[in-house]
């Protein structure tokens, strides 16, 4: 298990790599000074393995990138925000286990 | 015993789990811990932990639970990331099921702690993430030259309160007493503290959503005169004590009022073969330091348990 299959995104890179993705986004909002979110960081990158070619796991660091956190009303970390076409279709807060995020994710698969 | 039974099956990775986990490994009894998320539990939304011995300045939360996980891991215990879902007694052994494959196992030991609890007033489900937060370590730079509410008088909130002033221009801290449970020390940086106002025996009864979608204020009822009143905050902190994480576990082991695991002093539970560590279980005092006790206990009982119904000698 490892950060391969999870791609890191910044405000600039947010249009073409999550709303103009052709496959669905889970974007994890993070930050580097919060503690669930690096417990959660392994279950991501869980899922990213288990879904490659399904759907993408990204990481946006809220600190570095605060534009897209505002534009999203993200004021808790970690979210995860999970994007099709473009649009929000599941939207997660806290660290929460590996089954309910899959549930968000089999939803829109 | 089959390669995949275990001596000892741990549920849960915070303090007391890693600590049972670390005495059952030097032990060697084959133990495997299973944690929802990573090991850490409570202690990860701790920005700064104080009164843990052996720190003179303090550690910060996450270190100090990657030093225990470490600590668990030199020994040689095996760590599994999945949520147990359910327990049950098979023959002579429990049986775990979890996001993984089933574990058989000859002890339990649960330390699943505990969550924040909810306060349950309108508004504050639905702005979860959008200015109610139960974690100001991960939510607090959010809030930078805000005003800010938290709701609670323990020592987490009052912990919490003291944190946000970092962040907040201002931090309104309500209580519904008229003093506060938190200790001395906490209590004297409260007031010395300018930033932080006490608002004395005042709930707060809803939480309001602006025009953006987010927390826009809180309505807060003072409890002796019944008067009510509008704080215009964008964030809402709630620290109104824990829930046990024992929704699966009800029917296996007896739970007291509010659903924390009851032991007897050395921490059996009303199953023979369980025992019951750290925040989940039915006691007074929640800490880091007597959860770390708990789980140590928890280890030593198994150990004992597996000698006397197993007769299997020390190795």
């Amino acid at each position: 298990m490892s950060e391969e299959n999870i791609v890191h995104v910044s405000d600039e890179v947010f249009e073409e790599k999550v709303i103009k993705a052709d496959q669905p986004v889970l974007v994890d909002f993070w930050a580097a000074w919060c503690g669930p979110c690096k417990a959660i960081a392994p279950t991501l990158e869980a899922l990213a393995d288990e879904y490659a070619g399904k759907l993408r796991v990204a990481k946006l660091d809220v600190d570095a990138n605060p534009k897209m956190a505002t534009k999203y009303g993200v004021r808790a970390i970690p979210t995860m925000i999970l994007f099709k076409g473009g649009e929000i279709k599941e939207q997660i807060t806290g660290a929460v286990g590996k089954a309910q995020i899959e549930n968000a994710i089999k939803k829109v698969l | 015993m089959t390669s995949s039974e275990y001596d000892l099956v741990i549920i849960g990775g915070g303090p007391a789990g890693l600590t049972a986990g670390l005495y059952a490994a030097r032990a060697r009894l084959k133990t495997r811990l299973v944690e929802k998320l990573s090991p850490g539990g409570q202690v990860l939304t701790t920005d700064w932990v104080e009164n843990y011995p052996g720190f003179p300045e303090g550690v910060s939360g996450f270190e100090l639970m990657d030093k225990m996980r470490q600590q668990a891991e030199r020994f040689d215990l095996e760590i599994t990331s999945s949520e147990a879902t359910a327990v049950e007694r098979q023959g002579e052994l429990f049986r775990l099921r979890h996001d993984g494959e089933e574990l058989l196992s000859r002890t339990i030991v649960i330390a699943t702690g505990a969550l924040p609890n909810t306060l349950g007033v309108p508004g504050e489900a639905e702005l979860t993430g959008k200015g109610v937060s139960y974690c100001a370590t991960c939510d607090g730079p959010f809030y930078k030259e805000s005003e800010v509410a938290v709701i609670g008088g323990g020592d987490t909130a009052a912990e919490e309160a003291l944190f946000l002033t970092r962040f907040a221009s201002q931090v309104h801290l309500c209580h519904r007493r008229d003093e506060l449970r938190a200790t001395g020390v906490l209590r004297e940086r409260l007031k010395a503290e300018p930033k932080v106002r006490i608002h004395w025996s005042t709930t707060v009864t809803a939480i309001e959503k602006g025009e953006s979608g987010q927390v826009s204020g809180a309505v807060l009822k003072d409890l002796k005169t019944g008067r009510t009143s509008r704080l215009p905050v964008q964030g809402v902190f709630l620290f109104v004590g824990t829930k046990p994480v024992t929704e699966f576990l009800k029917g296996f082991v007896e739970l007291d009022s509010q659903g924390f695991v009851k032991t007897d002093p050395e921490l059996a539970t009303s199953q023979a073969g369980v025992w019951a560590a750290g925040d989940v279980r039915s006691k007074t005092l929640r800490q880091i330091s007597t959860a770390v006790g708990d789980g140590a206990v928890a280890a030593y009982q198994a150990e004992r348990y597996i000698e006397n119904k197993f007769h299997v000698p020390r190795k």
